[in-house]
């Protein structure tokens, strides 16, 4: 008995010893953006008891996979609302996973929206409008929380610039997030591009957009793709640039 | 009549032929018999060899590696959907798989050890024989570990053989299917799909799966030292690996004042906090897949952290049984 009782307390002992060290552990596996995922009672509502109970015991990223799947079977239905829920398992059991985040602004923002134009059961015109603005909406907001969790991959800031572009027509917030994406370390060389493409769009940005197209023009022969050379003839034309110094 | 010795010398030069005999039978003796040793890597071996020989020849390990490796099979037929997706579904469901199956590995194949030798009786002849209880300990942990780390390397070898094969094939589709484009253009969709297949992060990734899998069996070890049955055993370790994968949340909630909750709570989280290992820490493949990439320094105290519990554990298992009436 006082074996057992050496034993247990030898445990404990070692217990109180790694504590402080495994809360620092935890602290600095959060900041290398590692267990974020934030699993609540709603999660469990959502996925059932022996889904949680799953996801509780180290098969999290499994969990999110089915329902990733199950929302894929979803949307071939076209069953709008399950696809949406099913996401938003996914997206909370695996946050750091760019592709879920980015398939669900994608149905939503694209696939449901269109879907919502078309649909037979609204009556008219106005009410399928709303529908497509709330669903974009959606999209939207998938695409936020998702850089909220991925905050240094450039993916997702693409991703809400392209919806701005096309589904917003806001090219101000396009050409802002394309320049976020730009300065991670990993982004494409595009985004730079896709950048100052957008800023020339926008009313009383053109020198500035002109200047970054210019610079990316003198750069070399890589870099003069056709809208690249369309966008920046067009605003030496607007900027009234001396012909000495213009490009075309 | 011959003159007969007198009685005493006769005695003398026996007494000196017997010490003659006796110091060179001593020396001959001295020369093949080695002083016995506290400790010998040569022992534990022999026990780690002999535990692996007989953990191989249970049927129920084949059954569980050819399950494990099944899955890994069919995980890549399962998704049908784009290159990222499916990339995504093979490494989770392989590392999953690999997780699960090592856990329980460990869990199985330990808890069997020293009641499989209480009733063969061969625990009786090992420690008989100048073996030290530590040493038989060290011997049957290193055996399992040895199990495990054999299990993990073929599961790895068939995954990253899968993903290879995999990434090939959607390395020619796509070169077919880009070929009227621009060479940037391949490219960076080349680069892309590789990046969305092989990351060399998966192998800390592996190594941190593998001593999430030591820690287990090392506390397997430790609980059957003084369970009844095998059997107890497994079931008090599948509530501790439950338990341990929600032990940093009651950690959290305990550490953070909570007026809320009574000294009752407080005192079972503490419970739950300090006697359970926090299995959450070894918990890093499902953010790797994701693309996570796991710095060094993280990777290198999640490992120490992982062979402290080991050591620890295996410690306790060994005052455990220190004592134990056989």
């Amino acid at each position: 008995m006082i074996r057992w009782a050496i034993i247990f307390s030898l445990l404990l002992a070692f217990g109180a010893l790694r504590l402080s060290i495994e809360d620092a552990l935890t602290e600095q596996h959060r900041s290398a953006y590692f267990h974020q995922a934030r699993l609540g009672l709603d999660l469990r509502e959502q996925i059932g008891q022996l889904g949680f109970l799953a996801a509780l015991s180290g098969f999290r990223s499994l969990v999110a996979d089915v329902a990733f799947i199950q929302a894929h079977v979803a949307w071939e239905r076209t069953e709008w609302g399950r696809v949406l829920l099913l996401f938003r398992e996914a997206t909370t059991l695996q946050p750091r996973s760019v592709l879920f985040w980015d398939m669900a602004a994608w149905h939503m923002a694209w696939n449901a929206s269109v879907a919502a134009s078309h649909d037979p059961f609204l009556t008219n015109n106005a009410l399928r409008h709303k529908a497509q603005d709330e669903y974009v909406a959606l999209g939207k907001d998938f695409l936020e929380r998702g850089i909220k969790n991925n905050p240094d991959r450039p993916q997702l800031y693409e991703s809400l610039a392209r919806l701005y572009k096309e589904k917003l027509n806001n090219h101000a917030a396009a050409a802002r997030l394309f320049a976020r994406a730009a300065a991670l370390p990993s982004a494409p060389e595009r985004d730079k591009r896709f950048a100052a493409y957008e800023l020339s769009y926008v009313p009383g940005h053109e020198r500035e957009a002109y200047e970054a197209l210019r610079e990316l023009y003198d750069r070399g022969e890589h870099e003069r793709l056709p809208t690249l050379c369309t966008r920046l003839k067009y605003l030496e034309q607007k900027l009234a640039i001396p012909l000495d110094e213009r490009a075309f | 009549m011959p003159p007969t010795l007198p009685k005493k010398m006769k005695t003398a030069n026996d007494l000196d032929g017997k010490k003659r005999r006796h110091a060179s039978a001593k020396s001959v003796v001295n020369s093949f018999v080695v002083k016995h040793r506290p400790f010998s890597f040569l022992r534990i071996a022999a026990i780690t060899g002999n535990t692996l020989t007989e953990l191989v020849r249970l049927k129920v390990f084949y059954f569980l590696l050819i399950f494990a490796l099944l899955l890994i099979a069919n995980s890549l037929f399962m998704a049908r959907l784009s290159f990222q997706q499916e990339f995504q579904v093979l490494k989770d469901v392989s590392l999953g798989a690999m997780s699960i199956f090592s856990s329980l590995l460990a869990i199985v194949a330990t808890a069997q050890l020293i009641p499989r030798d209480l009733e063969d009786r061969t625990i009786y002849t090992i420690l008989a024989k100048p073996v030290p209880r530590h040493e038989y300990l060290m011997g049957k942990l290193a055996g399992v570990l040895l199990l495990l780390a054999l299990s993990i390397l073929a599961m790895s070898a068939l995954f990253l053989v899968l993903l290879f094969v995999r990434e090939h094939i959607l390395v020619n589709e796509t070169l077919r299917a880009t070929a009227s484009l621009r060479p940037e253009q391949i490219q960076e969709a080349l680069h892309s799909l590789k990046a969305s297949a092989f990351n060399a992060n998966l192998f800390p990734g592996i190594v941190i799966i593998y001593l999430k899998a030591a820690l287990l069996a090392a506390l397997t070890l430790l609980i059957s030292t003084f369970a009844s049955s095998n059997i107890f055993t497994i079931l008090v370790m599948v509530f501790v690996y439950f338990i341990g994968h929600l032990e940093a949340t009651a950690r959290e909630y305990w550490l953070q004042d909570h007026s809320s909750c009574g000294w009752l709570v407080k005192a079972f989280l503490a419970l739950v906090a300090l006697a359970f290992p926090d299995l959450q820490l070894f918990n890093l493949v499902d953010d790797i897949v994701a693309g996570t990439a796991i710095p060094m320094t993280l990777f290198t105290q999640t490992a120490v952290l992982g062979c402290v519990y080991t050591s620890i554990y295996l410690f306790l298992a060994w005052v455990a049984f220190q004592g134990k009436e056989l």
